[in-house]
């Protein structure tokens, strides 16, 4: 614009060579600026090229069986790569995750942006983003040390003889590491496994997840809350709704495909969650309806293989193969996640209301 | 205030509560208790987290701690010095890349970005925001370690740039959203150029919360253990070569968390105070900058 002003006084004194510096320091800092933004671009397009080449031995050697196949043995001329119990691991400690944290992540959504809590709002919602800060690593400290005791000796077995005796549902509570004898009437409610006890289990390593997502899912569901037109609620206020009515009626089928989004997301990022996981989940192959049996999830089986791996054979490969199913998976789900948001805001808000934009901004410690 | 006036007065008013079914006023107070139980669980694990954090790892906090390298296993005494001067070399590092890449792209969507371009980086940003740690860290092994031969602590803040990149660069856009439009108008009215409004008037008046956007992405990436794991591998010595393998604090909490070594948990412990505090103290402040900001602004 300054350049297109200047045009219209040639001849001014001075002006030219500022005109041509201001002009090429105007199309430099354009370039560098567009180039960054589409370096974005190209780092995921690296990223997806060098993972697929790097996979592409274990792939092709394999097949279908890399996803299908129970058993996965490094060792060297008796290679075999069969990531299921992997792919078990990883869908059942998301899915405890996702059933454990959205209801509390949606009602913490209502809580900080439906209902009138004065002060005490900027501290809880500050508070609910720190958990998004705390080291993974720092998780599976805590998880290791201080939760996975009180589950193994208490709240595992406690679910084993209350839940652990429906019939359905049941199967997945049963074989805690520690029943007590008196449970011996009862032959099924108590399979020991014969692991030791410094293995951890799928049920403790969902729980961590839990909370490690709970920010996320919050602030999703938060910005799609936000979006729902004031107009609405306050309808229904006037029509003499409750606040509990106003939701279900005003709020909630307005924000429910967003809050479906805002799941993907916590999905997304419960999948390729690492070290917290790896830390808790006991690192076993097995596959079996019982969550308190020790699981392993890619990501962990990266962490604690990729070092050791050789080149040799296709091990190291078969690691950035399965590095690779899983940033697929967990952008995949995440453009999902960001399509729906999206779309909830354009057909239900219409133009961004002001705090909407704030929102988004938090999310990004997560 | 006004909106919970208003339905208590709702509630209470003589008219409606008798029109009001019990059964109606029972399910809306049984809802808003859940909806404070599910605040009230949600606060639990970060009280949890923090006090067993703090009593479990103030014991290890002595001047070795933070002066010494590694003991033998077993032996008494010994610090991690190394892996706080690696987090110090990769984290400034990671910083160093991440910030004007960042930084640019971020200027490129809320200042030039129109059109598909724009919309095609401001969504790919978004979900790089999903990739997992680990594949960050798998990617660059692949890239950079293979390449260099080397476990590095130069290959771990590429990893850790890869993750703070799309982080520096959505933060940073919607903080530099908030300047008002009039201040880009009024110096490009003056007759200055388009980069210097936006080095001169946009970034200054943008200023903290610029600042607020690196911090959260250094909190993030200070934290991270997966990423290093593959690519600066860890260290016992002390070294500040920036192509030799590198320690970092993280690392080390998850090496020393998975041995038998009682000695070792409680470094590990003391480690996780330093890393907890840091992260904590980086995103209250971060907060608290962005707050403010926001009000100055607006």
């Amino acid at each position: 614009m300054g350049t297109r002003l200047g045009n219209l006084r040639p001849n001014a004194r001075g002006t030219p060579p500022l005109r041509r510096r201001s002009r090429l320091g105007d199309r430099l800092f354009k370039g560098l600026s567009v180039s960054m933004a589409a370096g974005l671009i190209a780092l995921l397009a690296l990223l997806l090229v060098v993972l697929s080449v790097g996979g592409y031995r274990a792939l092709s050697k394999f097949g279908l069986h890399f996803l299908t196949g129970r058993n996965w043995n490094p060792v060297f001329g008796r290679e075999d790569f069969g990531a299921l119990p992997f792919i078990f691991g990883t869908l059942v400690t998301s899915a405890i995750a996702i059933v454990l944290a959205v209801p509390v992540a949606v009602g913490l959504a209502l809580l900080l942006n439906e209902m009138q809590l004065g002060w005490l709002r900027n501290p809880l919602a500050v508070f609910v983003d720190l958990l998004a800060a705390i080291p993974s690593v720092v998780y599976g400290l805590w998880g290791l040390f201080i939760m996975k005791p009180v589950f193994d000796h208490t709240v595992e077995p406690f679910l084993t003889n209350t839940i652990g005796q429906v019939p359905a549902i049941g199967a997945l509570f049963r074989g805690a590491k520690y029943c007590v004898e008196t449970q011996v009437g009862n032959p099924r409610a108590c399979v020991k496994f014969g692991y030791n006890s410094n293995g951890g289990d799928l049920f403790t390593a969902g729980v961590i997840l839990a909370v490690m997502i709970l920010p996320i899912v919050t602030a999703v569901t938060r910005e799609v809350v936000a979006v729902v037109p004031r107009d609405l609620r306050e309808g229904a206020l006037a029509l003499g709704a409750t606040r509990y009515e106003t939701i279900r009626m005003a709020v909630l089928p307005y924000a429910k495909s967003g809050i479906v989004g805002a799941t993907m997301l916590g999905l997304g990022r419960a999948l390729g969650e690492t070290i917290a996981v790896s830390m808790v989940v006991g690192n076993g192959l097995g596959i079996g309806p019982s969550l308190f049996r020790p699981g392993y999830t890619i990501p962990a089986v990266i962490a604690s293989e990729f070092r050791e791996a050789t080149s040799v054979g296709v091990h190291r490969s078969a690691l950035l193969a399965l590095a690779l199913v899983l940033v697929v998976v967990s952008l995949v789900l995440a453009a999902l996640s960001r399509m729906r948001v999206r779309r909830t805001a354009r057909l239900v808000g219409g133009p961004t209301p002001a705090g909407a934009a704030e929102i988004p901004a938090l999310e990004v410690t997560g | 205030m006004s909106g919970a006036a208003v339905a208590t007065a709702g509630a209470r008013a003589p008219g409606l509560s008798r029109s009001m079914s019990r059964s109606r006023r029972v399910k809306d107070r049984a809802f808003r208790a859940s909806l404070w139980a599910c605040g009230f669980l949600a606060l639990l694990p970060l009280a949890f987290i923090v006090w067993y954090v703090l009593v479990k790892g103030v014991s290890a906090l002595n001047l070795d701690f933070f002066t010494k390298e590694p003991a033998a296993p077993g032996e008494p005494g010994g610090g991690i010095v190394q892996s706080f001067v690696g987090t110090a070399l990769i984290v400034g590092m990671a910083i160093g890349m991440a910030v004007p890449l960042g930084m640019l792209a971020a200027i490129y969507l809320s200042e030039y970005g129109r059109g598909r371009l724009a919309s095609a980086v401001r969504f790919v940003a978004e979900i790089l925001l999903s990739t997992p740690s680990i594949v960050a860290g798998a990617f660059i092994w692949a890239v950079v370690v293979v390449a260099m031969g080397t476990f590095s602590a130069l290959a771990g803040a590429i990893a850790l740039t890869v993750l703070m990149w799309p982080i520096i660069t959505r933060a940073t856009e919607e903080i530099l959203r908030l300047v008002p439009q009039e201040l880009r108008e009024g110096a490009l009215a003056l007759g200055v150029p388009r980069w210097k409004t936006i080095a001169r008037v946009v970034i200054p008046t943008a200023g903290s919360g610029i600042f607020t956007a690196i911090m959260l992405a250094v909190a993030r990436g200070m934290g991270e253990t997966a990423p290093i794991l593959l690519t600066a591998l860890g260290q016992d010595f002390l070294t500040t070569n920036p192509v030799a393998p590198a320690d970092a604090v993280p690392l080390r909490i998850y090496n020393y968390a998975r041995t038998p070594v009682l000695s070792q948990h409680a470094i590990a412990w003391g480690g996780a105070i330093v890393l907890l505090a840091a992260v904590l103290v980086l995103s209250i402040t971060a907060r608290f900058l962005a707050n403010r900001q926001q009000r100055r602004i607006r």
